[in-house]
């Protein structure tokens, strides 16, 4: 899928950065705003030397004023440019809700595809980095509710380049939640043990050009047979951890979007093993969960051998100090397993 | 803090809470609004520094003199033909709202808004922009799209919800939208439409262009945090811009009040900003003009954004849905001080000897003629109300570029519903298999 060009180690900022650089080297369309993302190239540095190569007008900071970012993006996309907008901590995308809600996402079918607005907001969200209630939060089932919108979570530095990539040229707007757990190498849960880097992860080689993960396709992150793991982002991590220490052959299905969700794959793999868990830090009540279980269900029922079992982070605002018991860490998912597999 | 005396005899605190002066019943006297003379108004130059015109934010500005005669700094001075064309896109837009409230009481639509009585704050507007400029509307600027030449006959077929509507049933009567006019698709959210005008202008700018960007919302829209995110942006970046707030003094039955008018014009949220702010008197169409031509001005040559009140009232309800003799004094409109801006504008040209009453009667008939005609031709496409004119299923295109599986399903599962129901595509039950109104409900269709 790659153009052919170099392949090195990149982290998951280096990569969204990359994204970035090659989408604006390629068109001039592309336009980067946000709170801090100019200069000072963005708090957590996905922006970091952009508005250097590209100017300031085509790279720059905004007022502290989310539903302006969104509204003020939104204007620029229907004079024809495209967008990538970052919203600081996805906890701070409220305010732009009804700019994202009640305007980007249905401008293409109140005026019968007259407008559109092809915009990417790119915004870091999950917890794990003691970020308490306003720097946590998993709001992903916010978006996928909504019609007319995609949602997109990577989980590793490939396809965090290649989804933005994709999804900035996408022709719809695309809600791109980052797991910033992640952002400097994959963790497993294990809060306690040293931090591995992305260095020694095969998914930190990354081409250095142009390429695409189309959007609407799951990743099978380890073929397995007896139960299926559905996980997306950070929980992939921590998922693949638990599987390894385990010794369960599950089947691990990284979904990358979750509209429009690879059905398909997901329908092939618990039609396989009969069994299912689904995996999320998002709160549990009407949670994306719920519309996975939802659908194996609908899906898959006459194969299920057991219930199709969530593990969420709590139905409680994300406790700063708590953290680690809110968490839908290794040790709850390994229970979740060995529970479904009694079934 | 045990050391502090307790106070004693505190006053109770109270709340206030903003009254309107006159309500149902009541005799309507405006004799407490300062009306500055015609020729007031100083005109600053457009590329003004905002902190040395903030006067134009708290008086009103005015070109058309009680005797009719165009006077002052302001005076545009268009030539009668101009100003004629003006009049008549004036009178059309109300020929429109007459006969389109009409079909809604007739049954014809769901909806209907009027802008009775602020035909001036936005098609002499409009008469001052440049047709590549865009054009953010809020739902009461029906005069842009007529000022614009738009076809009223595809206007209707909108309010419609018929074959010919281009929107394909998806928005409610008079959401138009209309991209080879530069007319943005109308939110019925309130505001919205600001930061994404502001956004259109930034982006011009930033791409060296020419064009510049204009918004519309209403006095009360102006509480929403969006047209605080636009004037923020606006200011900051000193967007190419011409924002407009149509103070019409009601907001359903909420007056102006209860978005800040006790305290201050609505221009003046210009001064906070740091941004140009003219207040204008709303039913003077060569004072809304000049106010625009110096606004849009000022944003082509790079000196910003202007946020313009235009000061008026709505002479009628809200929406069809409103009666607003409810809450209102119906004396009101009759008692407004500046007049009906159509009035204003035939006067001004019987005065300079351009019109007379004979030739303003035959353009009323013959408007009223050309509204009939197209309502007539709409029709012909259908109405609201007697079945569907778009094949069912359209409901599923256009939500994405492409369709995802998710929506395929669900369309192909409509579609199968309905046909196990008897209903046929163009949407009417077929008697002969018709189910049991059980069965049907049973459905959920």
């Amino acid at each position: 899928m790659s153009d052919g060009a170099d392949i090195t180690t990149m982290n998951m900022i280096q990569a969204i950065n990359s994204a970035l650089d090659v989408c604006m080297a390629r068109d001039d369309t592309i336009v980067v705003t946000g709170e801090d993302v100019g200069y000072f190239g963005g708090v957590f540095k996905a922006t970091e030397s952009l508005q250097r190569k590209y100017g300031k007008t085509r790279v720059f900071d905004t007022p502290i004023n989310e539903c302006g970012i969104i509204g003020v993006a939104v204007g620029m996309a229907t004079y024809g440019l495209r967008p990538v907008p970052e919203i600081q901590f996805a906890d701070y995308i409220y305010p732009a809700l009804d700019q994202i809600v009640s305007e980007a996402a249905r401008l293409r079918y109140r005026s019968a595809g007259e407008y559109t607005a092809p915009i990417t907001v790119r915004s870091p969200f999950g917890g794990g980095i003691f970020g308490g209630q306003t720097h946590s939060q998993s709001p992903e089932g916010i978006f996928t509710h909504v019609a007319g919108l995609k949602t997109v979570i990577p989980s590793n530095p490939y396809d965090a380049k290649g989804l933005l990539i994709a999804a900035i040229e996408d022709n719809d707007p695309v809600i791109f939640f980052e797991p910033k757990r992640i952002y400097n190498g994959p963790f497993d849960g294990h809060y306690d043990r040293p931090v591995t880097p992305w260095a020694k992860h095969p998914s930190a080689r990354v081409p250095t050009g142009h390429y695409r993960v189309p959007l609407g396709q799951a990743a099978v992150v380890r073929p397995g047979e007896d139960v299926t793991i559905l996980a997306y982002g950070t929980m992939v991590h921590v998922a693949a951890g638990v599987i390894a220490e385990s010794g369960v052959d599950a089947e691990l299905i990284d979904l990358r979007t979750l509209v429009p969700l690879d059905i398909e794959t997901i329908e092939r793999s618990v039609k396989k093993t009969g069994r299912c868990i689904v995996v999320h830090e998002a709160t549990k009540t009407s949670g994306f969960g719920a519309e996975l279980s939802t659908l194996v269900q609908e899906h898959c029922f006459h194969s299920l051998e057991a219930p199709v079992v969530r593990v969420t982070g709590w139905d409680t605002p994300y406790p700063h100090s708590l953290e680690w018991a809110y968490f839908p860490g290794p040790v709850r998912l390994a229970q979740a397993i060995a529970r479904v597999m009694e079934e | 803090m045990a050391d502090e005396p307790e106070r004693r005899n505190l006053q109770p605190l109270s709340l206030y809470v903003p009254e309107p002066r006159f309500r149902p019943g009541d005799t309507a006297d405006f004799g407490h609004f300062e009306i500055p003379p015609a020729d007031a108004a100083p005109r600053p130059p457009v590329d003004s520094a905002a902190e040395a015109m903030r006067e134009a934010s708290y008086g009103l500005i005015r070109v058309l003199d009680e005797d009719g005669n165009a006077v002052g700094a302001w005076n545009p001075r268009l030539s009668p033909e101009r100003l004629i064309a003006m009049l008549r896109h004036m009178a059309l837009t109300r020929a429109f709202d007459e006969r389109m409230y009409r079909a809604q009481r007739q049954g014809k639509t769901s909806f209907y808004m009027k802008c009775t009585g602020e035909e001036a704050t936005c098609i002499p507007a409009t008469y001052a922009l440049d047709r590549g400029d865009m054009v953010f509307p809020s739902y009461r600027q029906q005069g842009v799209l007529i000022a614009r030449d738009w076809p009223i006959e595809d206007m209707i077929c909108q309010i419609y919800s018929n074959s010919g509507d281009r929107l394909k049933g998806r928005q409610m009567p008079i959401m138009y939208s209309a991209r080879d006019a530069n007319f943005f698709s109308i939110s019925g959210n309130l505001a919205t439409q600001y930061p994404q005008a502001v956004g259109w202008a930034m982006a011009s700018a930033a791409r060296g262009d020419t064009r510049i960007a204009t918004a519309w919302c209403g006095e009360g829209s102006t509480a929403e945090g969006d047209f605080h995110s636009a004037l923020t942006f606006a200011s900051v970046y000193r967007a190419p811009v011409v924002l407009n707030v149509v103070n019409n003094q009601w907001a359903i039955s909420s007056f102006s009040g209860f978005a800040g008018a006790e305290a201050t014009t609505f221009a003046a949220r210009a001064v906070g900003y740091g941004i140009a702010g003219l207040r204008v008197d709303g039913n003077d169409a060569l004072a809304v003009y000049a106010a625009t031509e110096w606004a849009a001005e000022r944003a082509r040559t790079n000196h910003g954004p202007t946020l313009i009140e235009h000061f008026t009232y709505r002479s009628e309800g809200h929406s069809t849905s409103d009666d607003p003799s409810k809450y209102r004094s119906a004396d009101e409109r009759t008692a407004w001080p500046l007049g009906d801006p159509i009035a204003r504008l035939k006067a001004h040209l019987i005065a300079i000897g351009a019109w007379d009453e004979e030739r303003h009667a035959a353009m009323d008939k013959v408007l009223a003629e050309d509204v009939r005609a197209a309502a007539k031709r709409a029709e012909a496409k259908g109405v609201l109300g007697d079945g569907m004119h778009q094949p069912f299923s359209t409901m599923f295109e256009d939500v994405f570029e492409e369709m995802p599986w998710h929506l395929k399903a669900q369309k192909a599962q409509m579609i199968a519903e309905r046909a196990a129901a008897g209903v046929t595509a163009g949407g009417e039950v077929d008697p002969r298999a018709a189910p049991s109104p059980a069965a049907t409900k049973g459905a959920g269709l």
